[in-house]
């Protein structure tokens, strides 16, 4: 009897389910207008990075083209082929795939649909791209000269520290271009570099950083992403207006305000939402590879300047000047730095 | 059917994982009510977007397939008394080795693929055997030394592709244009899907594993030292070398997995901040399955629906995908629950082996 109860229960949400599987929903097919996607990697949508700082631009299409935006976090690497292929099924103008994770999944993804369009951030696909596919990046090493800059300015121990997530080509711009600017304005600087060969352990970002003050640096950059959270935790201990940290990507003073001299912020918003408008006002080119530097406005020092000093701000804008008129070309490769 | 049905329940239970599954999958309803979603709509779309369209049936096959493995992998350990919580790294390193094997040998096309998904499942093997030595030999319990054997996997796994395999970039290159065990006719089928030969290895795997379990003198000691290691060695059975062998054989499972998934559906590695998940998902499945080869296929199943389907959900009905991790860990916590019943219901009455034979 207990077993049949059971049975006829099962049976009843069976049909409730099926039920409601019948009605289905039909909402999608309301407006024929613009629509753009994004697919996040696997650091989500609040990662206090490119994909936040993407979504940013994407909302920003929203207000004022009045484009219909949607994102879909991807779980493992494996996720980003799906969900790109996903909004391309769906027909999708443009959909976005943030971070140079999704190299390898874009051009198969690009090559299944090709009447749909493409966009990847930070990555230029090693140079091959698909003629339905449009490649950014941004030229990191110069709003990195223009922090390197500051902190050569700012130093009383002339002694620096750049933290590094995972040794890379990427994160090469931003230490080649840091060390630039540091000896640019300050020859007799020196500038300790160390990598934390992860993106995410805070725990060695405190370390490291803890080591680089104790051996006299006073200012330290970041381009760690998680790691540098550690960095923020560490100079929070120290004493301030004597040691600084420097913050990456987005306006990082709020981890702390009183010991953070400025952020190299990377516009990543500008730049998609500049892509997304022109696809929507036809005067796209795809299948090419954009760059964005401090021309375009789209790196740079952040908004929030109080803890420099006004002397120093004026310094580095004349370097901002001089980069921009090309009086200047900012390395790219430690190597290459005189 | 009635006598599949009979079968299923001396075996696992299936009742009880049902009834968990739906238990689950209200718990998650209710979740979706209190936060002004409609469940109704949330479950439609996961379950007929994972099932109804050749690409997404594909794409949820290619989603169960490791899970089918590590699910055997586990559920292998737990028939011997073992809890293998490393699967995970025994996942790493037959990914690892499979992709060594299939880009730096130089070995012909088909054979190449051959020998790498061997080399795969036997690197598992050895990353089990550690544990299991160490367990058979010291004493020492078997979920210590494999957790640490993941974090060993991890690394090593991290530092050979930075130093060796991608020459400093985060990732390797392609394997080749598309994975070795990927064929085409079978992803056209599945409207251009990234499902792959794969899902043979594990369905064998599920052969293997009944056949070995039930048909062999090895399955039966096996299983004998899972119920009873003690009684085992008094009838003569060598405790020790079971439990070697049984760490190694999951191992295996859990290296078959790892090579699967590199040869049919990245075709590439790279450096990973954290682990996959897929060896930790083994875990339920194995709970959820019964610890039985059948059991497994059918968890595997719901929770390759519910991962590839969570992601639908999300896209369809604007579902956050945490709700789907809600329902999974609903869906366990009832099946455990129920299974510790079980258990000192065992214990009160005293049943012993035969039931389960």
């Amino acid at each position: 009897m207990k077993k049949r109860t059971w049975l006829a229960m099962i049976l009843a949400a069976m049909l409730i389910l099926a039920v409601g599987c019948g009605q289905g929903n039909d909402q999608a097919a309301n407006e024929s207008g613009f629509k753009v996607g994004m697919v996040t990697d696997t650091g989500g949508l609040n990662d206090e990075s490119f994909n936040q700082t993407t979504w940013d631009g994407l909302e920003r299409a929203k207000d004022e083209l009045g484009a219909d935006i949607k994102a879909l976090e991807s779980k493992q690497d494996s996720d980003y082929v799906p969900n790109l292929t996903k909004f391309a099924r769906e027909g999708r103008n443009l959909t976005w795939a943030v971070g140079f994770k999704h190299e390898k999944a874009v051009p198969e993804v690009a090559q299944q649909f090709p009447d749909v369009q493409f966009g990847i951030v930070d990555s230029n696909l090693g140079g091959n791209i698909p003629a339905n596919v449009t490649a950014v990046t941004f030229k990191e090493e110069e709003g990195s000269f223009l922090v390197g800059a500051a902190a050569g300015l700012t130093t009383k121990t002339n002694k620096v520290g750049f933290i590094g997530g995972i040794n890379s080509e990427l994160i090469e711009k931003f230490e080649a271009g840091f060390i630039a600017g540091v000896k640019a304005v300050n020859p007799k600087a020196e500038v300790i570099s160390a990598y934390a060969g992860s993106f995410s352990d805070v725990t060695k970002g405190r370390t490291l950083s803890a080591g680089m003050y104790n051996q006299g640096a006073d200012i330290i950059y970041h381009a760690a992403g998680g790691v540098g959270k550690g960095l923020f935790d560490e100079v929070k201990t120290r004493e301030a207006g004597k040691f600084w940290a420097i913050g990456v990507d987005m306006d990082q003073s709020r981890l702390a305000p009183e010991h953070t001299l400025t952020s190299m912020v990377k516009k990543v918003d500008v730049a998609v939402f500049d892509i997304t408008k022109s696809l929507k006002d036809k005067d796209l080119k795809s299948g090419e590879h954009h760059v964005f530097g401090l021309q375009d406005d789209a790196v740079g020092l952040a908004e929030n300047t109080k803890n420099i000093n006004p002397d120093v701000l004026t310094k580095v804008n004349e370097y901002k000047e001089k980069i921009i008129s090309g009086d200047i070309v900012v390395p790219t490769k430690v190597a290459d730095v005189k | 059917m009635q006598s599949l049905l009979a079968r299923l329940n001396k075996y696992s239970g299936a009742t009880t994982a049902i009834i968990s599954i739906l238990l689950g999958m209200v718990v998650g309803a209710i979740m979706m009510l209190a936060a002004g979603y409609n469940p109704v709509a949330a479950y439609n779309a996961l379950f007929v977007s994972a099932l109804f369209q050749p690409y997404d049936l594909g794409e949820t096959i290619r989603t169960i397939t490791p899970l089918i493995l590590t699910g055997l992998a586990v559920a292998i350990a737990f028939r011997t008394g073992l809890f293998n919580i490393g699967v995970e790294g025994q996942f790493i390193v037959g990914q690892l080795v499979a992709f060594i094997v299939a880009t730096q040998l130089g070995l012909p096309p088909v054979i190449q693929v051959i020998v790498a998904v061997i080399m795969g499942g036997l690197a598992g093997a050895l990353w089990g055997l550690v544990p299991g030595f160490l367990k058979a030999s010291r004493g020492v319990h078997e979920v210590i030394v494999s957790i640490m054997m993941n974090f060993i996997a991890l690394y090593l796994s991290n530092y050979l592709i930075r130093t060796w395999l991608a020459k400093g970039a985060d990732s390797t290159p392609k394997i080749a244009d598309s994975p070795p065990l990927k064929v085409d006719v079978l992803s056209q089928i599945f409207g251009g899907s990234r499902i792959h030969l794969g899902i043979f290895i594990a369905l064998l795997g599920v052969f293997v594993m009944y056949y070995l379990l039930y048909r062999t003198k090895l399955g039966y000691e096996l299983r004998a030292v899972g119920y009873n290691p003690r009684a085992s060695e008094y009838a003569g059975m060598s405790v020790k070398r079971n439990i070697i062998l049984s760490m190694m054989i999951s191992g295996s499972f859990a290296g078959l997995a790892g090579a699967s998934e590199v040869l049919g559906t990245s075709g590439y590695l790279s450096i990973e901040a954290a682990f996959t998940g897929i060896g930790f998902d083994g875990i339920a499945v194995a709970l959820l399955g019964g610890n039985t080869p059948l059991g497994v296929i059918f968890a595997a199943s719901l929770f390759g629906v519910l991962n590839y389907g969570g992601g639908n959900m999300q896209f369809e009905a604007d579902v956050p995908f945490e709700v789907i991790r809600v329902v999974v860990a609903a869906i366990i916590l009832f099946v455990a629950a129920n299974i510790s019943t079980k258990i000192v219901g065992r214990f009160r009455k005293q049943k012993g082996v035969k039931k389960h034979g």
